[in-house]
């Protein structure tokens, strides 16, 4: 393998890897750990590597097999690519560690189809970020959705239902995107994005330009569960197996903000998307912040805890459009920053989630009584991540917050900046609520003492590593924003 | 005035919060753990006091953590003023785990090792709001502080614990997120750097008058350990903690955790020179003084003594804060060295307090007729912290409280001449009658009452030694009148 096409293995080792699984794993269960952790870390190892590169010497352009664009099938690997290649390369290892023990108990004798499918999203999530074909990007959306739906429907009880809503609004999803992509080939005769927005300035035809990019966005949108269009999510991740969740939760709608990113910046320019339109840029702004509000108060609502996390994560999508909408670059890079912050304390919090629920087998809130006493270890590292999505400093959390709420206060969106103060303040009712009852409420008051009996090793020590990581992120966050994040702005900010 | 790179002002903070680690994993053995506690706290003074001679000189030193957002790094920073604060903090920690010992024990309170860790780093916190270089730095240990004194108000896990606990972290964590964060953003929105400078960084912004007083009242209100009205309520329901946690942090290490970051936005945000310009002072004035005198009415209508000082705390703070607003240089002086002067004369009463729960089990003033006979130690210690509350000489109550009454003339305020004077009468009015009751009113029942006698010596000790400290402040105050001095006119 040659230093150049790198970030290809990066995406390849989990795709091959997926049927070696299905046949080798069939025979003996053995197989997967090594199989699944083996890709995972080769992966994650060369992902840093790739960024270092881009770090030293730039992004660059890669064509697969040398057709050359717009008919060939192009890469990009920039700041924000490589970024992303490396974030869901390092949480799928972490998930994945943990997902082998919940596999093992919630889904024996079918561990090897669950692992295929899931490396194969994996893959897809990779192939997605480093796309720079807008139709390439709508068949890799298709391969994660269709590997998503297959893990959700091995959940047990209503699970096969909450995919099948979850394939019929995914479905539209789509659609809205293909048709947008559809118009923009019809103007423009190509699909390679760069193709794209070279062309698109000199066309006449506002209106079907318009209305492209107003499907795609609704598409993403519908794929990401921005409020008001999440009605699929939290059945769908909280009826999820608990591995399956685990890889979803951190991942999908960030890197679907990723891909938001990604169509607005590569094929419109900034000054289409903002400056032309004040009046769409502000009503996306608000529509963001009304959804992180409800999206807060109905996360109060819930009495599970995972529940309570769907919840809070269609909460954080709102954070993200809105930041990427304030058109400022401080709002962008908190957008930015918090896919990395926001996708790491969504994998600590589902982490700690996946042990309790592997020695309870029950997430509601009256089962957690005393659960800081019996798993201290979890609950330690669970209490990092919620201080995270508080926005506690130094956890990572403040630092994506703050300059979110920064970039609000500068461009004068104050209803942003309410909503996430709002949020924030919800985020600690709803955390303390569990620290209450998980550690102030005397548990068992009839067997006297509650006895420790921590989730295995395996669980631990990915959710030991996510909680540190909150902390390390957080006092790194100045280096992360210099040195990553600002050259991954797009340009125009 | 230049500063020196120095490790100290992070090992000052680490010593504690490292220290957690070994008193939690001794918890099987508690004179191993508690003698934890008393080395971390031991160390802890001497560091502070070994960074002492270079602030009295002029100097300081400082220490960057990490680079975290553009223009604000993590960053410590020893000067006068927050000398001070450390310096008054470390000593009386060192009290307070002395007292905690005879206390906890006594009473054979349950969780004593969450007690002592959470302790541990709640000190720590509160150094580090004392060494904070700037803004960021300081709501960071802020929020630290808050978060790690909720275990210590829910100590006794029972509803109103819990009811209380809640009701803390409501009120702190509310106003801390909903006002101080966004007030802070504002700030920095403007002038681009969060750095504590004298003469404050806000000056030269051309921020308009109403921007400054709305950024000035959220962080007011924002800063809500300060107890200032009408975001006091937390202060009076977390009395259910330990008497040792109401005495130190809820007498000396929080609520002057607030009172500290207000007087830091005041003097090294704001500026008094800007805050003149447009004439905030009475904004500020106004807030304390109503607070001052409704807290001290109330007080007098409170039976149980912990609450009755829970609610003299109240209005105390807000002394602190007038004296700021007041924006003469006697009056800023004051307002900082009531700082120390109340950590001393309070943290007596509130061991007091707790002595005579531990050794009468009473909670309630009008229990206590003819107390002071059996328990003499108590009683004067706790006329002593009355008088240094109420400002009379020779307590060192009486040298800030004098120094208010000068700023007060000598800006031409004379109506907060007026709000101090009918408080101190106040003060009066709610202190000495536990005192005089206590040694000359009759026992209510004096069978029952027979056979008490003083507080372990583990309680004893560290109260007297606080009241005695009340009693040295009148007469060497020099230190404290110093770092004020350098602190406000460097």
């Amino acid at each position: 393998m040659s230093a150049s096409n790198l970030h290809m293995y990066v995406m390849i080792a989990p795709l091959l890897t997926a049927f070696f699984v299905n046949l080798l794993g069939r025979r003996s269960r053995a197989w997967l750990a090594p199989l699944t952790l083996g890709s995972l870390a080769f992966s994650s190892l060369a992902s840093l590597v790739v960024l270092g590169r881009v770090v030293r010497s730039g992004g660059y352009r890669y064509t697969v097999g040398n057709w050359t664009p717009p008919f060939g099938i192009e890469l990009v690997v920039d700041h924000l690519s490589a970024l992303m290649l490396v974030l869901i390369s390092l949480v799928a290892l972490a998930a994945t560690l943990s997902a082998l023990k919940s596999a093992e108990q919630e889904l024996p004798g079918r561990e090897h189809l669950f692992f295929t499918l899931y490396l194969i999203l994996i893959a897809g999530l990779m192939g997605l970020v480093l796309t720079a074909d807008a139709f390439n990007l709508y068949v890799l959306l298709e391969i994660t959705s269709i590997t998503t739906y297959g893990l959700i429907a091995m959940g047990k009880g209503r699970a096969p239902l909450a995919s099948f809503n979850y394939i019929i609004m995914g479905s539209i999803g789509a659609c809205f995107y293909l048709l947008g992509v559809g118009y923009l080939y019809l103007m423009t005769g190509t699909l390679n994005m760069a193709d794209i927005a070279r062309i698109l300035p000199d066309i006449s035809g506002g209106a079907a330009v318009a209305t492209a990019l107003a499907f795609m966005l609704v598409g993403l949108w519908v794929k990401m569960a921005l409020f008001p269009l999440h009605g699929w999510l939290p059945s769908a991740y909280s009826l999820a197996p608990t591995g399956a969740a685990l890889l979803v939760a951190p991942l999908m709608t960030k890197v679907t903000i990723y891909l938001m990113v990604r169509v607005m910046f590569s094929i419109f320019s900034v000054d289409y998307l903002f400056l032309q339109n004040p009046l769409v840029q502000s009503g996306i702004v608000w529509a963001a912040a009304i959804g992180i509000v409800c999206a807060s108060a109905l996360a109060l609502a819930q009495r599970n805890l995972k529940r309570m996390l769907t919840y809070i994560i269609v909460a954080e999508v709102g954070y993200m459009v809105g930041g990427v909408w304030l058109a400022n670059s401080t709002g962008m890079t908190g957008a930015l920053l918090h896919i990395v912050n926001d996708a790491l304390m969504t994998l600590c919090l589902f982490l700690a989630a996946a042990a309790i629920y592997y020695r309870l087998g029950s997430l509601d809130f009256d089962r957690l009584q005393g659960i800081y006493r019996k798993m201290p270890v979890t609950m330690a590292a669970f209490t990092v991540g919620a201080f995270s999505m508080i926005g506690v400093p130094p956890t990572a959390g403040f630092f994506s917050k703050w300059y979110l709420i920064l970039g609000g206060i500068e461009s004068g969106h104050w209803e942003y900046v309410a909503a996430l103060l709002f949020s924030s303040l919800v985020n600690a009712v709803l955390f303390f609520r569990i620290i209450e009852i998980g550690y102030f409420f005397k548990s068992g008051e009839h067997h006297g003492h509650e006895l420790r009996e921590e989730a295995p090793l395996l669980m631990q020590v990915p959710l030991l590593i996510s909680a540190v990581a909150l902390i390390v992120i957080g006092l790194g966050s100045g280096p992360l924003v210099d040195s990553v994040i600002r050259m991954a702005l797009p340009g125009g900010f | 005035m230049d500063y020196q790179t120095s490790i100290w002002p992070l090992a000052a903070i680490l010593i504690s919060l490292l220290g957690a680690i070994p008193i939690m994993l001794s918890g099987r053995s508690p004179n191993l753990r508690e003698s934890w506690t008393l080395l971390a706290a031991l160390g802890k003074v001497a560091i502070v006091v070994a960074l002492l001679p270079a602030v009295l000189a002029g100097g300081g030193y400082e220490f960057v953590i990490a680079e975290v957002l553009p223009g604000v790094p993590l960053a410590l920073r020893v000067d006068a003023m927050g000398m001070f604060f450390a310096l008054v903090a470390s000593i009386l920690w060192f009290f307070t785990s002395l007292y905690s010992i005879g206390y906890m024990r006594a009473l054979k309170e349950h969780a004593q090792t969450r007690y002592f860790a959470s302790f541990a780093v709640a000190i720590s916190a509160t150094i580090g709001v004392a060494f904070a270089a700037n803004l960021l730095t300081l709501y960071l240990f802020y929020e630290m502080l808050s978060l790690s004194t909720y275990p210590l108000v829910t100590h006794e896990q029972n509803a109103e614990a819990r009811t209380s606990g809640r009701k803390y972290l409501t009120y702190i964590l509310g106003t801390s997120i909903g006002l101080a964060l966004p007030a802070m953003l504002i700030v920095y929105a403007l002038t681009g750097t969060l750095d504590f400078k004298s003469g404050g960084i806000l000056a030269g912004s051309g921020a308009s008058p109403q921007v400054l007083g709305l950024v000035l009242v959220l962080f007011l209100f924002g800063f809500a350990k300060s107890g200032i009205m009408p975001f006091h309520g937390w202060l009076p329901a977390a009395m259910v903690a330990p008497t040792p946690v109401s005495s130190f942090l809820h007498g000396v290490a929080v609520v002057k955790v607030g009172v500290f970051s207000i007087l830091r936005v005041i003097f090294h945000i704001f500026g008094a020179d800007l805050l003149l310009d447009v004439n905030l002072g009475v904004v500020i004035t106004s807030i304390a003084s109503i607070t001052i005198l409704v807290a001290s009415l109330v007080a007098l209508t409170q039976d149980n003594l912990k609450r009755r000082l829970a609610y003299s705390t109240i209005g105390q703070l807000s002394y602190m804060i007038l004296g700021a607003g007041m924006l003469s240089a006697a009056g800023m002086t004051g307002g900082l060295l009531h700082i120390a002067m109340h950590a001393f004369g309070k943290i007596t009463l509130f061991f007091c307090a707790g002595a005579i729960f531990v050794a009468a089990g009473k909670k309630y003033i009008s229990q206590m007729d003819g107390l002071g006979r059996q328990m003499p130690i108590t009683y004067l210690a706790f006329m002593f912290g009355s008088l240094s509350i109420i400002g009379m000489p020779p307590l060192g109550g009486f040298i800030s409280k004098w120094n208010l009454v000068i700023g007060a003339v000598s800006s031409d305020q004379l109506l907060l001449l007026v709000v101090l004077l009918v408080s101190s009468l106040l003060n009066a009015a709610y202190f000495l009658p536990i005192v005089y009751r206590g040694f000359f009113a009759r026992a209510a029942d004096p069978v029952f009452d027979e056979g008490i006698r003083e507080a372990p010596l583990f309680c004893l000790i560290p109260l007297s030694m606080t009241a005695c400290a009340s009693l040295a402040l009148f007469f060497y105050p020099d230190i404290f009148l110093r770092l004020a001095q350098l602190a406000l006119f460097p």
